[in-house]
């Protein structure tokens, strides 16, 4: 075998190779995509195309008072946000203090964030279900916030004090030499160049609030307060014998698209952030 | 007290750690902003981790239940739930510890989180050499590998419990078309193959995470080496596991370790797609099996209790094999 033949074997295997991974990846959320447009009895056959698309499945999603979708949407938009919006700034705050101020203790209190994040969240269900009762928290969707703290707090703080850190030091002495207090320095001089770690912090929280469902399926049990996880996995047919596989992937669809829409978006600073949190962390 | 100094250099923030410096005045504002910026911070942490960590691990000395809990009603019971007869630890259960739910749920765990973090990570290196390789297409791929990182777990848990299903699945229809099987199988119900259904469903979720990870590595490698190997005509093969694999290791244990963590603390996938059975029933879904549907709180808090002490062992480990730079005195 010359040397050509071999190279162009090699640029076969790699393309092969990657056409293998593109259709590892994409496959499942495509069949998805598929059966959410079919209806009827096409749902049984495992065509890979739909011969009539329909939005039938879609529209029930929306229709069906037991299970309002729409709500749930809401729910969970909701507590995402204010969940993310609580870290965020609990978040600059603490990684001000953390990155850029050396005091006792420093050291022990990132062992605490780190360890926090490494948490087991099923090892506080008990005391966490006993909590929520007493302070009225329980069986609210906005309530879900306080347990979702537990996961997207440490990463964040963990993630702003390692860009804080990378942050020249010329940026906050000119500030300390104009006199300017610590809470000026964080509004006036970092929160301009943090946007960047913000955005992906805030993604990043955003997404895995978004997604959460342990403490969601134990928290709340009203219908109405339910978040988008929960209500997927609780999606249910006329019988319970039945089970609506197409309802179920087009809310599947519906919840995932956008995620995945942000993510392309965003993709680079994502990855950076991963990288951040998992690898140097 | 320190005498107060205006002297900037002897401020010691910007160049020297605080500690060996003078303690001026603005050294000793900072440090109580710092506190004051912290403690926001710290109170919500203690009030979502500390507290309800420290009263689930008091619950387990109890009998609670989910009713008693918020009327104080329970009594102490000792070590019962971690020794009694119906203990965690129950070492005289009649066909031996590991075949009780909860050594069950033991065994289960571990032997998802090994195997899905083992494939993952070979995945993962495979997936991140080939991004890394130069082809037309290479920015379409790259996204491609974060759809199934951006789906959420309950969404690629319905979707492949779909796709395995016994009768209208299309996975059962692609392999007996290929002829690789002569009869439906079901997947995510038949306890042989329950739980390598949910390794395989796991697999696919995070190999993405593995693979980026590995690329962010790859791609901070010197090029030089790599020339001088092109050079001296040394088989890629050989290049990889003598330059490649051991310049990029120390990174891949950290985030093998992470994604063990993570793995051990399952519970979601598995109980979407398999409804929670004893066959795939993870230490997290037993946890909340107990203390939510069989309102077994005290039990549920000792079994969560051993588990969480199981999962700080291994944080321990994690930190010491990663050697964080918790000081930021690099």
């Amino acid at each position: 075998m010359d040397y050509n033949t071999q190279r162009a074997l090699g640029k076969i295997g790699l393309y092969a190779l990657v056409a293998l991974i593109s259709l590892f990846c994409l496959f499942p959320f495509y069949f998805a995509i598929v059966t959410s447009l079919k209806s009827g009895t096409e749902l049984f056959s495992t065509t890979l195309w739909p011969a009539a698309p329909s939005l039938k499945n879609y529209i029930s999603l929306f229709t069906v008072a037991e299970q309002p979708f729409g709500r749930h949407i809401f729910n969970s938009l909701a507590v995402s946000t204010l969940v993310v919006v609580v870290s965020l700034f609990l978040g600059v705050t603490a990684a001000y203090a953390l990155g850029r101020i050396q005091f006792k203790g420093k050291g022990l209190l990132l062992l605490t964030v780190l360890g926090v994040s490494m948490f087991p969240q099923v090892a506080v269900l008990s005391g966490m279900f006993e909590l929520m009762q007493a302070i009225g928290f329980y069986n609210h969707w906005w309530g879900l916030a306080l347990p979702y703290m537990i996961f997207t707090l440490p990463f964040t703080i963990w993630v702003l004090t390692t860009f804080v850190r990378g942050l020249p030091k010329e940026l906050e002495e000119a500030a300390i030499m104009d006199g300017c207090s610590p809470w000026g320095i964080i509004t006036k001089v970092f929160l301009p160049v943090m946007w960047p770690a913000l955005v992906t912090t805030g993604l990043l929280a955003f997404i895995a609030a978004w997604n959460e469902f342990m403490f969601a399926l134990t928290f709340v049990l009203d219908n109405t307060q339910r978040t988008v996880p929960v209500s997927i996995s609780l999606i249910s047919g006329a019988d319970k014998y039945e089970i609506p596989w197409g309802k179920i992937m087009a809310a599947s669809v519906l919840v995932t698209l956008p995620l995945i829409v942000l993510v392309l978006a965003f993709q680079r600073k994502i990855v950076g952030g991963l990288t951040a949190g998992a690898v140097k962390g | 007290m320190s005498t107060p100094t205006t002297d900037i250099a002897a401020i010691g923030i910007p160049h020297a750690p605080a500690a060996r410096a003078p303690r001026s005045q603005l050294t000793r504002e900072r440090t109580r902003a710092a506190w004051l910026f912290l403690a926001p911070s710290l109170v919500v942490l203690l009030m979502v981790a500390g507290w309800p960590l420290g009263r689930s691990i008091f619950f387990s000395f109890t009998d609670a239940s989910l009713e008693t809990i918020g009327e104080s009603t329970y009594n102490m019971v000792g070590l019962a739930n971690y020794f009694g007869p119906y203990g965690v630890f129950n070492f005289a259960a009649v066909n031996g510890f590991w075949s009780t739910d909860w050594g069950m749920a033991i065994k289960n765990t571990f032997s998802f989180a090994l195997v899905s973090v083992v494939l993952e990570t070979f995945l993962g290196v495979v997936f991140a050499l080939v991004l890394n390789a130069e082809f037309k297409g290479r920015s379409f791929v790259r996204a491609a590998v974060l759809v199934p990182w951006a789906i959420p777990t309950i969404v690629s848990a319905k979707m492949w419990a779909w796709i395995m299903h016994d009768q209208f699945g299309v996975m059962n229809a692609l392999l007996r078309s290929a002829g690789i099987i002569d009869q439906n199988i079901a997947w995510t119900a038949d306890p042989a193959f329950a739980l390598w259904s949910v390794v395989l469903v796991d697999v696919w979720k995070t190999t993405p995470f593995m693979a980026l990870l590995t690329l962010a590595a790859l791609q901070m490698l010197p090029r030089d080496c790599y020339e001088a190997a092109h050079v001296d005509g040394i088989h890629p093969v050989k290049v990889f596991f003598k330059v490649t694999l051991p310049l990029i290791w120390p990174a891949l244990m950290v985030a093998v370790i992470f994604r063990l963590l993570d793995a051990l603390r399952v519970f979601d996938i598995i109980y979407v797609m398999t409804s929670n059975s004893v066959d795939t029933i993870s230490m997290s879904g037993f946890v909340r099996r107990e203390i939510v549907d069989n309102n077994y709180v005290g039990f549920g808090s000792a079994a969560s209790t051993v588990l969480f002490l199981i999962i700080a062992a291994c944080t321990l480990i994690y930190l010491k094999a990663s050697r964080v730079d918790l000081g930021g005195e690099k």
